[in-house]
């Protein structure tokens, strides 16, 4: 057994002892650093929310009165903006923060002030980009922020400032938690937890923290020119004085192809643990699942200019992108296909982690159909900036990223609280969620086929919009009904669930085998690992994993 | 156990690499990854800097208003300041804190000559009037060479930090570690002046 000492010494970071507040702003603990996260996504994800409720019920009769066409963009962007930077990225850093120290048998995480510091970046972002509400200058250029609209003469008010300065600081934020989660993995693991023997969820995380420290420089740079145009007066995306607006998109989309990812690939290595367990089999290609993650990562990053088919690139650009773009469905297709044959024969357990998890793969493999569609530049020159992006992104992102991290959500609570979520609100959740989700985007692929364009405030009274409207804005109630559902569950639950025990869903990795919540440096001794399901090698010593 | 360490040996040499990694200077191994994505950064500014070299209507350029010979003069002090960053590392074998000192505050001194002459340079761009908001070429130069400054100030505050943490005749493993952190983050800092100098400089005098 080869034992890895680190030639360094590392201090234990000081576990605070006083209660209340105080001790969760002096935290470097990474379990209260994960639940800080997931709070304050939580939070986020309630304001962009209640932003989409509006625009929603804005958009629920042709003419509708209930926003006026500023407001609506304000909200249309700050949901948008809202959604991604501080909703699911926080949330994906939160579980990664809290169970990757767990599942990687080791006691905190690599640079334990370094992870604080990331936390309060984020809060500090966010305070910023909201402060403009305040401040009376609300982003309304919508959340990719495309110049020339957003240039100093075009975008009066100090908009765009707060969205660049803002997402600037989240950005470094984000940057330093990923650094701090790969340097975890890569030297924190317990003996014999090789990387052949990592969890699913951890690979991901892995594969993960490398996408965001390589694709959000480029952002950070193109925010960094958008600032100085519009507060120093140069000239980055000025027409009139040679600069040009395709390098904001080639930047901005740098970011954003591979953003799209990050918020996903964590999300399958959760779906990859939860599936196994609740099914009883080993999970089926473990190489697969793994190697398909690797090369997700890389095509990811080589794609970026298919959200720019209408930009005018010419048809060796649009035709290199079109191919790459078409290439990414077959390693995620690797992986819907390796979570069908875990459960393929399986004795399965169908808790409401386990039914979202499979809702999860449904959902997604709706709005993933609808991305090698969009990948053929002629088609998304007919769709471009429709309803049919939208129905699209809000299947990967709700029905994929939100379902998964929901799954996520009711599989770790019992690992965080001690207590087990209400399953009978659980299945009011999971069947509100199914019902809301499809009401309210499929409908959205025929309004963008019809040829709605997203970003406008209202349309006219026309025969198919009317209805379509209407029916994907009850959608979008139902989905408000079930995240109350959801916040409900959580509030009532953390207080007076059901006792979970150390490991409720007898499952095998290494996050289980201590107490729930584990104690403030998570393992009394450090466990060694002989395989992938470690836990299961300590529960059946006569029956051992042998790889 | 048999079963572990065949895995282990099957392995070969990517899990030997792999060890070497988990070895490491946990400090330098992030700093690594933090530079990973610092080139990527620095990678869009150039990118940035060269498709706009020519574009936008007559104005300044690199070429009429760059002071080169007196930037070439300064880019020796940056660069050889990477000699003495050598040196304070190598010191660390030794486990010569005021050797590390030494070399460290020698580090910090040739740093700030270069900073002060982008000082200058600046001044008298400013002097002839050139600003960032003159024309597209001034926006490029100063946001490229600009965020290349303010990584110049961060290394020698980081530095001068270090070396007042090392005292002479102390052991000191934080100290040290520290000491080859920041080598690795001077190091690049001066390889992306590497860069910067021969396409924002250089290049000017053959176009």
């Amino acid at each position: 057994m080869a034992e890895h000492v680190s030639p360094y010494p590392r201090t234990m970071p000081t576990v605070t002892t006083t209660g209340g507040l105080w001790r969760w702003v002096a935290t470097v603990d990474h379990k209260d650093i994960g639940i800080l996260y997931m709070v304050t996504s939580l939070f986020f994800f309630l304001v962009g929310g209640v932003e989409a409720e509006f625009i929603r019920a804005q958009l629920m009769t042709p003419d509708g009165k209930i926003l006026d066409p500023t407001t609506f963009s304000e909200f249309f962007t700050m949901h948008g903006t809202t959604m991604v930077f501080l909703v699911v990225m926080p949330m994906i850093f939160g579980f990664a923060n809290y169970l990757v120290p767990l599942m990687i048998g080791a006691h905190d995480m690599a640079y334990p002030r370094l992870n604080a510091m990331s936390y309060w970046l984020l809060i500090f972002g966010g305070i910023l980009l909201y402060f403009s509400f305040v401040a009376g200058s609300v982003p309304s250029d919508m959340w990719f922020m495309y110049p020339p609209l957003t240039e100093a003469p075009y975008t009066l008010n100090a908009g765009p400032n707060y969205w660049a300065a803002g997402l600037l600081v989240t950005s470094v934020g984000s940057i330093a938690t990923s650094i701090n989660l790969i340097v975890t993995i890569l030297q924190l693991r317990a003996p014999g937890m090789l990387i052949s023997r990592l969890p699913l969820f951890v690979w991901m995380v892995l594969v993960n923290s490398f996408m965001v420290i390589w694709a959000l420089p480029p952002l950070a740079a193109g925010m960094t020119f958008l600032l100085a145009d519009r507060t120093l007066g140069s000239h980055f995306f000025d027409v009139a004085n040679g600069g040009n607006v395709l390098l904001w998109e080639h930047l901005f989309w740098w970011l954003g192809h591979p953003e799209v990812y990050i918020l996903i690939l964590p999300v399958f290595g959760m779906i990859s643990e939860i599936i196994p367990v609740f099914a009883r089999k080993l999970v089926f290609g473990y190489t697969f699942i793994a190697a398909s993650t690797v090369a997700i990562a890389f095509l990811s990053m080589s794609v970026w200019a298919h959200h720019m088919f209408t930009s005018g690139l010419g048809l060796t650009a649009d035709t290199y992108f079109v191919a790459a773009s078409m290439l990414i469905a077959v390693p995620t297709g690797v992986k819907v296909l390796t979570w069908l044959a875990t459960m393929w024969r399986g004795a399965i357990n169908f808790t409401t982690s386990m039914l979202f998890a499979v809702g999860f793969i449904g959902e997604f493999v709706i709005g993933g159909l609808t991305g090698p569609m969009l990948a053929v530049a002629p088609v998304d020159w007919q769709v471009h900036d429709s309803y049919f992006i939208v129905a699209h992104l809000h299947y990967v992102f709700y029905g994929g990223s939100v379902m998964g991290l929901m799954a996520g959500a009711y599989y770790w609570f019992p690992k965080m609280t001690g207590r087990l979520l209400s399953e009978p609100l659980g299945r009011w959740h999971f069947w509100l969620t199914i019902v809301g989700v499809n009401v309210a985007f499929f409908p959205m692929h025929f309004l963008g086929l019809l040829g709605m364009p997203r970003h406008v405030y209202t349309y006219p009274n026309l025969p198919a919009l009317e209805p379509l409207n209407f029916i994907s804005t009850i959608g979008a109630f139902v989905l408000g009904l079930s995240v109350l559902v959801f916040v409900w569950n959580i509030a009532s639950s953390a207080r007076g669930g059901q006792l979970a025990g150390d490991d409720p869903w007898d499952a095998w990795t290494l996050e289980w085998a201590t107490s729930s919540p584990p104690p403030p440096y998570n393992f009394e001794s450090v466990p060694i690992v002989t395989s992938r399901r470690p836990l299961w090698d300590i529960k059946h010593p006569e029956n051992p994993d042998r790889q | 156990m048999a079963s572990h360490s065949t895995a282990r040996s099957t392995t070969g040499n990517g899990m030997s690499r792999l060890e070497g990694i988990q070895r490491m200077n946990p400090n330098s191994l992030g700093v690594l990854l933090f530079i990973s994505s610092e080139v990527v950064f620095f990678g869009a500014l150039i990118i940035t800097y060269i498709t706009y070299r020519t574009a936008g209507p007559p104005g300044p350029t690199a070429r009429t208003v760059l002071n080169i010979p007196l930037t070439s003069v300064f880019t020796v002090f940056l660069l050889s300041s990477s000699y003495t960053m050598h040196r304070a590392t190598s010191r660390l074998v030794h486990n010569d804190a005021s050797g590390v000192r030494k070399w460290l505050l020698a580090t910090v001194l040739l740093g700030a000559i270069f900073i002060v002459g982008q000082g200058y340079e600046y001044v008298h761009l400013y002097m002839d009037s050139v600003t960032i908001s003159r024309n597209i070429w001034a926006s490029t130069f100063f946001v490229l060479t600009g965020f290349h400054g303010l990584h110049v100030i961060i290394g020698l505050i980081a530095m001068a930090v270090i070396a007042s943490v090392i005292q002479p005749g102390e052991d000191h493993p934080w100290g040290a570690a520290g000491v080859e952190a920041i080598s690795y983050y001077w190091h690049f800092v001066d390889a992306v002046w590497v860069v910067i100098f021969p396409v924002v400089y250089l290049w000017a005098l053959f176009s």
